[in-house]
Parts: structure tokens; C-alpha cells; sequence
């Protein structure tokens, strides 16, 4: 058990460590101190509202990560999130811009239409891989730049708010589309976060879904067929998981997943209400960033999701002592970097290390495999 | 047992039925592709379809793309799949801006190599040496790169006159051009105006042979010399990979590295190299564009390194292949550069049906009906289009390269020939 958790949190550990050397090597460059640097990103995270912000801002990244982390459990990268839940994004923004109905059928509506159209994208890259062999890196990667076409399409030609020709946006959402804050519930239980502090209220959403996810992969038997399937495809087909449906299903399911990545900042962040220009459209990227750091794990993604939210907010403090915001980039890449080098290295010593263990513990193996037969 | 083994047998003759074509498949598609577009450009008028300067601005937008996709085959020759591309092109963009307005374009040109190279350099030490996932590492690369760029140029252009966090002060001096002497009216040792046979037939408008002297004039008239450079890089490559000693052993790192190893040849050095060159060419791919830009921008690259990958794919992994690949990507590119791009669209798409129509009869003659039935199918979609719209949009043509590679993906299947261990982690002692 010692040995489980030394390997589950040294690389992590030591990925950080190097992410901090590596950026502040680089705050040196620039010619400042990195005790400065650190300070003031510290000094940045430091206090209820940037808590409150960090938060809203991993949101919809851990929606994002639960998307890609479902087809990573059978070895399927979804590189398409990103084509998949903008797409979704718009025409959920379009479709809920131009109807009227009680606030929890249209918030029900916009989802639904999120999953829908995210299943839809991924199932070009199911089908393909499928049926014709098609390498989803390859396909979803071509996807997505069809898609940010196809986007720009649909917003200049028929989704555009006729209120405002100048600006490529949908229309405004009404309220009856979009998630109260969660303000008042945690007021009620005397927490106040000050004045112009709003904690969006899809965050229910997204543990709702850690929480599905984590039931779906443990505690189902499309889950079992998932992990064998990732983990051993020669003894899944032996046991009768037909692959092709397997992936079908997982894409489908990762790409339903991806569409409502979007979703929490359209309709619970006041910011947009809205598709348009200032909509994120990389979220799928850092999603597959935290699927890989937190190694597809329910809580661990929601961690990475948490470190990866706070570097961003922490290192807007950086142009107030004149270096270079660019380091939470470079802070974020070389985690990255070096936690995936990390993984491997502790994967392969306690592979060696289970080795030395089998072999020790069952002395005459060797003797009896080098016996003449 | 018997019944079992005729099945197979009955199947491959099957395939030899019908008319086989002499000579390699690949030239007869190249000249059924001519033939295509001279047709188009007779029926629709255009003339500006196969015009020198739409050509020229073709290679241009194809030169970038073109490199991208080299770099990705001396990768994937040796082993090692390489997603992060686009990271390292954006890596060969900051340093090329950067040197070739420091010194001058030809060391942008060797910056943005060493720039990529160091993007190659990491993903080597990432997945040769521990055997991370290429496709991780690779992606990991895309993350990092933008935010080295950025901080690079943050620290370098900003305050400089002209310069900002997002571009480069311009590069100091030109590049230089090219002409032929002789064939396309270039200076030959003081002779001033030597004649231009190509850019005068480019101009009679006979079918298929003006055509051809107007991509030939496009070659070799006033091409940048980096552009030159990138034409050299292909036929060097060509030669390297499967005429020299280095090539085989490169190529064996990628299709059979326990064989490779079995005979001394150190797989671990061979896919590093394989990394650092295709990092160089990712690099010179950015470069390119520095040069072509005369600056870097943020940005810059919009996702042709990921272009460059496509090419690799539908060029089956070999660099003609990829050539004709960024050719054809090329054009889409840059067509929004010329007068009229929806018409040449329309043209190009014209194009397309014709060619089609070649592959239907080919179909048929090999007694394939199923290739042929979905062959009619799209060219009938492609002749309606033509018909039918009178402009194309933008986003359609900007989306064009991309679904023509997930088509020929597609519609490959088994013809499909990557290296054969491409992207599988390999340890000393490893059975594959």
C-alpha cells in the first residue's frame, strides 16, 4: 500500500519541482528574481475571490477532462473536443436563443442539444475508425479545423444576432436559460464571498459527472469492458467485447461528454450568455493536459484541473513586477511535459520491480524455463 | 482444409481480372490529374486555374506545408510519430524572426532549424529515451511551445522599433530570387535578357502543354531562394533515404527496430537523428514563413504544421507523395490570394469531377463496381456544386484540405503503408 502511494504521488511531485526550475530559470532570463515572481503570484491567489474565481475557471476544464479521460480508459485519443463542443456551444446558443419555455426544460433543452451535437461530431471519427481503420489522432485533428470552419460559417451566415450587425455573436440567452449562481445557497449557510464575487452554478454539473464517470468505469459493466478493453485488447475480444463496438460507444459517449464543456460558461458565466468571439474554444486541449495528469482518475483530474486554474490566475500577477505572463504557459507546459516523463519513469520501475519481486518469490521458475526439454 | 486454402486463391484472381495499367499507378494518376485540370480550364474559361502567378502563389503556400510534412516523414521513417509539428514550427517561427532581423534572412533561415530542432530535440529525449506515448509527448510539445514563443518574443521584440509581443521588427535584407537563364529569361553571366521559351508558351493556352510550361515558369521564375532550398531539401531526401547507407538504417529504426538492433545498427541514435532533422524541417517549415511574411507573428503557423501531417497521411509516407500532398493543400492555401477565388474554386472543383470520372472507368475496367459506384456518387455531388453555385465561400475552401484528407484516409484502407513500428515505444531487448 506504501509502495502504491510513493507511486501514485512521486512523479506528480517531482514533475512539479521541475516545472518550478524550468520557469523559474526562465523568470531569470527575463532578468527578474523568482522569489519575486512567486511572491506575487501567492500574493494573487490569496483571497476568497480568487478562490471563487479558480474554481469557476477549472469547472468547465474538468467537464473537459471526464470528456477526453473516457476514450484515454481504451487508448482512443479525442484530440476533436475542441471542434466537438464548440460546435455544440453554438448551435446550443442558437436554438436556446430562439425559444421560449420555463427555465428548467430550456436549461434541460440547451444540454440536451450540447450532448447531441458533441455525439454527433465524435461519431464521424467512431464510424471511421470503425469501419475503415481511420487513426482518430488523424481524424479528429482534421475535424476539428472543419469545424472552426464550419463555425465561422454558421455564425456569419445564420446565426448571427440581427440586433448587432457589427459583431459576430448569437443572441443573448434569456433568463430562463441560464444557471442561478450558487451564491445564496452558500449565504444560507453563512458563507459570503463580498460584493461582485459570483460562484457559477454549473459546478453541480461537473461533479455530478466526476461522479457518473467514476460509477460508469468501476461499478458497470460497460466500464469493465472499457478497462479490459484499453488494458488488453487481445483478452477483451477473447472474452467477447466486440472492439468495434466498444469504440463506437466511447467516442460517441467522450464526444457527448465534450459538448457540454462548453456549456457551463454559456449559460452560467455572466461573462457570455452567448456564442461569439470571446468564447473559449481551446478548452478540449487543456482537457486532454489534465486527462494526462491526472491520469484519467475522477479526483485526480479535478486536482489538475485546480492547479491548472490556479497557475492562471496566480500568474496575472506577474505584469503588476514587470515579468513576463507568458511564464504560467511555460509553467503549465513543462508540468506537463515533465509529469508525463515522470509517470513513465516510476511505470517503469515498479515494472522492474514487480519482476525482481515475481522472480524472487518463486525461486525455481528460472531453473525449470532453462531445463532441456 | 482444401476448401479452406481455394478461398483466398479464387480472391487474388479475382483482382488480376480486367485491364491492368503498365508503369507505376502513381504516374498515370499524375497524368490523369493534368489532363483533369487542362480539361477544367478549357470548359470553365479560367484561365487564371493554371496561370504562372497562380501557380507561383501555390508554391509559396505549399513550400511551408511541404517541409511540415518532410519533417513529419524522417520521423515517422525512424520511429517515432511526431504530433508536435505544429510546436516545433511555431518554435522555427520565433527563432527565425528573431535572427533574420538580428543578422539577416539566411540565419532566420538556420534559426528557425535550430529553433525546431530543440522542439525535436525534447520529444526525442521524451520518447526514445523514456518511452513516453508519442502522441502525449507530441501534444505536451503543442502546450509548451506557444508559451515559449510567446515569452521569447516578449523579451526580445518588445520595445524594439517595429516590434511587440506579438511580431518581430522586420528581417534586414532580402532573401534573394531566382530565374533560370534560358529556359524562363533568367541573366546568364552578364547575357541580360536570355530568352523565355516557358513564359511564352505559358501563354499560347494550348491544351495540357501551356499548362505545364506555366508550372514550369512558375518553378523557375523568380523563386525565393529558401523556396529553392526546400526543392533541393526533397530530392536530397529522396536520395538519403533509399539510396544511402544512413537511409536504410534510418528507415529500419521505423519498420523493424529488433532486426535493426540484431545487426548493430543503434536504433536509439538513428531515431534521434530522425527527430533532430524532422525538428530542423518543422522549424525551416516556420522559417518560411518568417521569410515569406519578412517577420514573425503570433500565430503565424495556423495549423499547417498540422497541414503537414495530412500530407504525410495522404502521401502514403513517401516525400513525392507529400510534395504533391502540400501541392494540392498549397493550392487551397493560397488561392485566396488571387483575384477571384471563389471562381477558381469552382474550377478546381471541375477539376475534381473530371478527374473522378477518370477513376470510374479505371474502376470499371478492373471490374471493381463498388469504388466506381462511390466515385459516381461524389462526382455527381461535385458536378452539382459546379452547376449550381456561383460563389464558394471562404470557410468552404479554408475546410477543403481537411476533408480531402479525411476522404483519401478514408477511402485507402488496407493501401494505406506506414512504417511499420511508427510510433511504438522501443527498449533494448524488445521483440518488435
Amino acid at each position: 500500500m506504501n509502495r502504491r502511494l510513493l507511486t501514485t504521488f512521486a512523479a506528480p511531485a517531482l514533475a512539479a519541482v521541475a516545472a518550478i526550475v524550468v520557469s523559474s530559470v526562465a523568470v531569470l532570463v527575463a532578468g527578474e528574481s523568482p522569489a519575486t515572481a512567486f511572491k506575487a503570484m501567492w500574493s494573487q491567489i490569496d483571497s476568497t475571490e480568487s478562490i471563487v474565481l479558480i474554481v469557476n475557471r477549472a469547472v468547465p476544464y474538468y467537464v473537459a477532462g471526464v470528456a477526453v479521460a473516457i476514450g484515454f480508459k481504451m487508448n482512443l485519443f479525442n484530440i476533436g473536443a475542441n471542434g466537438q463542443y464548440v460546435l455544440a456551444a453554438l448551435l446550443a446558443a442558437a436554438a436556446g436563443a430562439a425559444v421560449d419555455l420555463p427555465a428548467p426544460i430550456h436549461v434541460a433543452m440547451i444540454m440536451g442539444i450540447a450532448v447531441v451535437v458533441g455525439a454527433t461530431w465524435a461519431a464521424i471519427p467512431a464510424l471511421l475508425k470503425a469501419y475503415r481503420g481511420v487513426n482518430e489522432v488523424i481524424s479528429t485533428i482534421m475535424l476539428n479545423y472543419v469545424a472552426t470552419n464550419l463555425i465561422a460559417y454558421l455564425l456569419a451566415e445564420h446565426f448571427r444576432n440581427p440586433d448587432q450587425p457589427n459583431i459576430r455573436e448569437t443572441r443573448v440567452l434569456p433568463e430562463s436559460a441560464r444557471l442561478p449562481s450558487l451564491n445564496s445557497l452558500f449565504e444560507a449557510i453563512g458563507f459570503d464571498f463580498g460584493p461582485g464575487v459570483v460562484l457559477h452554478g454549473f459546478l453541480p454539473v461537473a461533479i455530478v459527472l466526476g461522479i457518473g464517470y467514476h460509477v460508469l468505469l468501476n461499478r458497470s459493466r460497460f466500464g469493465f469492458n472499457l478497462r479490459v478493453s484499453g488494458e488488453n485488447p487481445t483478452a477483451a475480444r477473447a472474452a467477447g467485447i466486440s472492439p468495434r463496438r466498444m469504440i463506437i460507444v466511447t467516442l460517441i459517449m467522450s464526444g457527448a461528454i465534450a459538448g457540454l464543456i462548453g456549456i457551463g460558461p454559456l449559460i452560467a458565466d455572466p461573462q457570455f450568455y452567448k456564442y461569439g468571439d470571446q468564447f473559449p474554444v481551446s478548452y478540449g486541449f487543456i482537457g486532454l493536459s489534465l486527462a494526462l495528469l491526472g491520469r484519467n482518475h475522477p479526483v485526480g483530474m479535478a486536482a489538475a484541473a485546480l492547479v491548472w486554474a490556479t497557475i492562471e490566475r496566480a500568474t496575472q500577477a506577474l505584469s503588476f513586477v514587470d515579468i513576463p505572463q507568458e511564464i504560467g504557459i511555460i509553467l503549465q507546459g513543462s508540468f506537463l511535459l515533465s509529469a508525463i516523463i515522470a509517470y513513465e519513469i516510476v511505470r517503469r520501475l515498479s515494472a522492474d520491480a514487480e519482476t525482481r519481486a515475481a522472480s524472487r518469490e518463486t525461486p525455481g521458475t528460472r531453473t525449470i524455463a532453462e531445463a532441456p526439454a | 482444409m482444401s476448401a479452406t486454402a481455394t478461398v483466398p486463391v479464387q480472391d487474388a484472381r479475382e483482382e488480376r481480372r480486367g485491364l491492368r495499367l503498365p508503369g507505376p499507378i502513381a504516374l498515370w494518376v499524375v497524368a490523369a490529374a493534368s489532363v483533369a485540370i487542362s480539361l477544367a480550364r478549357e470548359i470553365s474559361n479560367n484561365d487564371d486555374l493554371t496561370s504562372a502567378n497562380t501557380f507561383g502563389v501555390a508554391i509559396r503556400t505549399a513550400a511551408p506545408i511541404a517541409l511540415a510534412g518532410l519533417g513529419g516523414l524522417y520521423a515517422e521513417r525512424s520511429g517515432t510519430i511526431n504530433i508536435g509539428l505544429e510546436g516545433m514550427m511555431i518554435m522555427g517561427t520565433v527563432f527565425a524572426g528573431w535572427w533574420a532581423w538580428e543578422y539577416n534572412p539566411w540565419m532566420g533561415v538556420l534559426g528557425g532549424v535550430i529553433g525546431g530542432a530543440l522542439g525535436g530535440l525534447v520529444h526525442a529525449f521524451a520518447t526514445v529515451t523514456f518511452g513516453v506515448n508519442h502522441i502525449v509527448s507530441g501534444f505536451a510539445i503543442n502546450i509548451l511551445a506557444p508559451g515559449v514563443a510567446r515569452f521569447m518574443a516578449n523579451l526580445l521584440f518588445e520595445g524594439e522599433s517595429g516590434g511587440s509581443v506579438t511580431n518581430s521588427p522586420g528581417a534586414s535584407g532580402e532573401i534573394g530570387v531566382f530565374t533560370m537563364p534560358v529556359l524562363s529569361g533568367g541573366p546568364l553571366l552578364g547575357w541580360k535578357d536570355t530568352p523565355d521559351p516557358l513564359g511564352s508558351l505559358a501563354d499560347r493556352q494550348w491544351f495540357l502543354v501551356s499548362d505545364i510550361a506555366s508550372l514550369l515558369k512558375a518553378l523557375t521564375t523568380e523563386l525565393r531562394l529558401d523556396l529553392v532550398l526546400v526543392i533541393v531539401l526533397f530530392v536530397a531526401s529522396v536520395y538519403v533515404l533509399w539510396r544511402t547507407r544512413f537511409g536504410l538504417r534510418l528507415r529500419s529504426a521505423g519498420e523493424r527496430p529488433s532486426a535493426a538492433d540484431s545487426l548493430g545498427v543503434s536504433v536509439v541514435f538513428y531515431r534521434y537523428v530522425g527527430m533532430l532533422i524532422s525538428g530542423g524541417l518543422a522549424g525551416m517549415a516556420g522559417s518560411v514563413l518568417v521569410i515569406g511574411a519578412n517577420r514573425y507573428s503570433q500565430g503565424q503557423t495556423g495549423g499547417r504544421g498540422f497541414l503537414g501531417l495530412a500530407t504525410l497521411v495522404v502521401g502514403n509516407w513517401r516525400p513525392a507523395g507529400v510534395a504533391a500532398g502540400a501541392g494540392l493543400f498549397g493550392f487551397f492555401d493560397g488561392i485566396t490570394q488571387r483575384i477571384d477565388p471563389g471562381q477558381l474554386i469552382l474550377a478546381a472543383i471541375l477539376a475534381a469531377a473530371i478527374l473522378l470520372a477518370f477513376g470510374i472507368v479505371y474502376s470499371v475496367m478492373q471490374l471493381r463496381p463498388g469504388p466506381a459506384l462511390l466515385m459516381a456518387i461524389g462526382g455527381a455531388v461535385l458536378l452539382w456544386v459546379y452547376l449550381t453555385i456561383d460563389d464558394i465561400r471562404s470557410e468552404f475552401v479554408f475546410m477543403a484540405p481537411f476533408v480531402v484528407t479525411l476522404i483519401v484516409v478514408a477511402s485507402r484502407g488496407q493501401a494505406s503503408r506506414p512504417p511499420a513500428q511508427a510510433g511504438i515505444p522501443w527498449r533494448k531487448g524488445s521483440q518488435n
